[in-house]
């Protein structure tokens, strides 16, 4: 019988492998940040061990990093501490480190994949659940918890279940206004924030296949939101080309090496999957979400669903996340009047997605009611949107492009929606607080975060773009 | 190195029937900053226990004095959301030895075990009784025994059997370390990095 991309990879870096036990698994790089790290290296000194493979790490500092004069000291002590504590202990144990300053410097999950670190057929973990953004390079890559950063540091591997295999199928042409973050979210509001808990989903079908890499990152970023333990998708030309030239990509008869093996990286076509789900293209709206979790979405001319719809037991859950987003059954989100716009975080804030929002707001401005946010995914992203001039179209429009970091998608940095505010946010996670104290986030496409910034209020994309065809 | 051991308790618990907990409420991200596991506890369910100017929330069930235990009972879904480990260690740090769900986020379980802290994955139906029993009795206890498997209501005599990998069960029962086992395999490591 044929074998799952998954399970190509898995076997491929299975260490051993016994009965009643979880597989060891060797992981080829290991992604550090300076919030789920520090215990682990106090771990490794209580131990007495060095990090096993310090050239198969790579660190930076992202979370609590400021986004606005980074060339300043951090102002609030302790996530300057922090970031401090993560220099001295990778200058000790001699890893790498892309810190703030460093040309490299950015979101875990921008920078990897960048700079050629993540490619096909790899193993990559992280203290960091978005870390399933790398497996859109068809590689396995999930977050872990900090006793699991130790035990990588301490031997390379993790001790890991092999997760069911579930495909994701979206076949069809997508409409107008509709992209890559709408197929996300209208997946998970179809099948819950816990509807891919235990399996590993690899995304498949002419849609996803249609997708730019940018695209397929933030297809498979969110697989965590739908609880399944990483997403992936089979590499092709798409892939190669993104791959190919970038800085640690292998070069020359290495490359030809890599490239004959990536071509074996797909799902056999009698490969057995767990489960099996499909969705059409043409059913997809652009999609927003109302409630908090991301499993909470509807497109967005629907209105927010009734109560009653739910089973008795459930009701009281989704009462409590209404009343905190402060809206009622069957309201419209529609013209619902908003605070601010967040274009940024490890799903939406590569360059093309700084494209396609700056192609979008060129000669359009800001309304007066609304604060933007525009914060590019890394150091080189930044620098690429400055050389193509799209700082200057976000200035005009109101939209100033900020430094990287990840900024106000987890309320850690100084990036707080204020208490009772409305943002409408290109991020991955709308739980309560999540932004800040108290603040409610609207989780959207960049596309419909930019027409909102601009109309000041919950916009359907599509009536933009009619207007332009006209 | 050891972990803590567990394998057997019987306490009044603490019921929290909400779903899809993420581990945003468990332990907001501004509290992330401290570089050490101890002292997450103070801070457990921050915004849902504390007001903003820090008042204990009187209707949030660990500000509710009748309510006690080293159990935690939540709604599905249970730890949702971001692979911090601070979570499993605020709960832990409060003074939680077990979590009963009827469904676990997959990185919260295995942050769980990693620290000595039992998740017990019951049916939605057993679930749903223990929040009955305890509405009605503040005091009913929670048996949970790792050991041979199985969680009861101790007033009512209703159990369940439950699940948990065999390898994480001996590490728990027995306070065994991943790591010490994983080195224990070092020759295996050096030959699968030998081309």
């Amino acid at each position: 019988m044929g074998q799952t991309l998954f399970d190509k990879i898995w076997d491929a870096h299975v260490v051993s492998s016994n009965e009643g036990f979880p597989d060891i698994l060797y992981i080829d790089t290991h992604f550090i940040h300076e919030v789920t790290s520090p215990q682990a290296f106090d771990g490794l000194r209580a131990r007495g061990l060095p990090v096993f493979r310090p050239q198969q790490t790579v660190a930076t500092a992202d979370h609590n990093v400021p986004t606005w004069d980074q060339h300043l000291p951090i102002k609030e002590e302790l996530s300057r501490y922090q970031v401090d504590m993560l220099t001295k202990n990778c200058a000790e144990f001699g890893i790498e480190l892309y810190g703030l300053g460093h040309p490299f410097q950015g979101i875990v999950h921008v920078i990897g994949p960048e700079l050629g670190i993540t490619r096909p057929g790899g193993t990559y973990v992280c203290g960091d659940s978005h870390t399933s953004t790398h497996g859109a390079f068809g590689a396995i890559a999930f977050g872990i918890g900090t006793s699991q950063v130790e035990q990588v540091m301490a031997t390379q591997c993790l001790l890991q279940s092999r997760p069911k295999r579930m495909k994701i199928e979206v076949n069809g042409n997508l409409q107008k206004g509709v992209g890559a973050k709408d197929i996300i979210l209208y997946i998970i509001s179809q099948i819950s924030a816990a509807g891919g808990t235990g399996y590993a989903v690899e995304y498949a079908g002419d849609t996803i296949r249609a997708l730019s890499m940018e695209g397929r990152m933030t297809i498979c970023n969110m697989s965590i939101e739908m609880g399944a333990r990483c997403g992936l998708i089979a590499p092709d030309e798409t892939t190669i080309n993104y791959v190919k030239g970038r800085e640690f990509a292998p070069k020359g008869e290495e490359w030809d090496k890599a490239v004959a093996y990536w071509q074996t990286l797909y799902s056999d076509e009698d490969a057995e999957f767990d489960s099996v789900l499909s969705f059409k293209a043409e059913d997809i709206e652009p999609m927003i979400t109302y409630g908090t979790n991301p499993g909470m979405g509807i497109g967005v001319t629907q209105h927010v669903p009734e109560t009653a719809s739910f089973e008795q037991k459930e009701q009281g859950s989704y009462k409590k996340a209404l009343d905190y987003m402060g809206l009622h059954d069957d309201q419209q989100l529609l013209g619902k009047p908003i605070d601010y716009v967040f274009i940024g975080s490890c799903t939406n804030s590569r360059i093309e997605d700084l494209r396609e929002v700056a192609q979008f707001v060129k000669g359009k401005h800001k309304a007066d009611n609304v604060t933007v946010w525009v914060v590019p995914g890394s150091k080189q992203v930044q620098e690429q949107a400055i050389r193509e001039g799209l700082d200057k179209i976000f200035d005009a429009a109101g939209f100033p492009l900020r430094e990287p970091g990840c900024s106000a998608c987890l309320g850690m940095n100084e990036d707080k929606i204020p208490a009772g505010k409305y943002c409408v946010s290109t991020s991955n996670r709308n739980f309560e607080g999540r932004q800040g104290p108290n603040s409610r986030t609207f989780l959207a496409s960049p596309l419909t975060a930019a027409a909102s910034a601009i109309t000041g209020v919950v916009t359907d994309i599509r009536e933009f773009l009619s207007e332009e065809v006209v | 190195m050891s972990t803590k051991i567990f394998k057997h308790i019987q306490t009044s618990v603490v019921p929290l029937p909400i779903e899809n907990i993420d581990t945003d409420q468990i332990i907001p991200a501004r509290f992330l900053k401290a570089t050490t596991r101890e002292g997450f506890g103070n801070n457990l369910f921050r915004d849902w226990r504390f007001d903003n100017d820090g008042n204990p929330k009187q209707d949030f069930v660990l500000n509710e004095p009748k309510y006690s235990g080293k159990i935690l009972v939540a709604g599905k879904n249970f730890g949702c959301g971001s692979s911090r480990e601070h979570a499993a260690w605020a709960i832990a740090d409060y003074g939680f030895d077990a979590v009963v769900s009827s469904f676990f986020a997959d990185i919260f379980k295995g942050n769980a075990l990693n620290n000595g802290l039992l998740p017990v994955q019951v049916s939605d139906d057993f679930l749903k009784r223990i929040f009955e029993v305890v509405d009605a009795d503040p005091h009913a206890e929670v048996e949970i025994d790792l050991v041979d498997q199985f969680i009861k209501i101790v007033k009512t005599g209703e159990q369940e059997s439950f699940e948990v990998n065999p390898y994480k069960k001996a590490c728990m029962t027995n306070g065994y370390d991943d790591i010490d086992y994983i080195l224990s395999k070092k020759e295996l490591i050096l030959q699968f990095e030998t081309p």
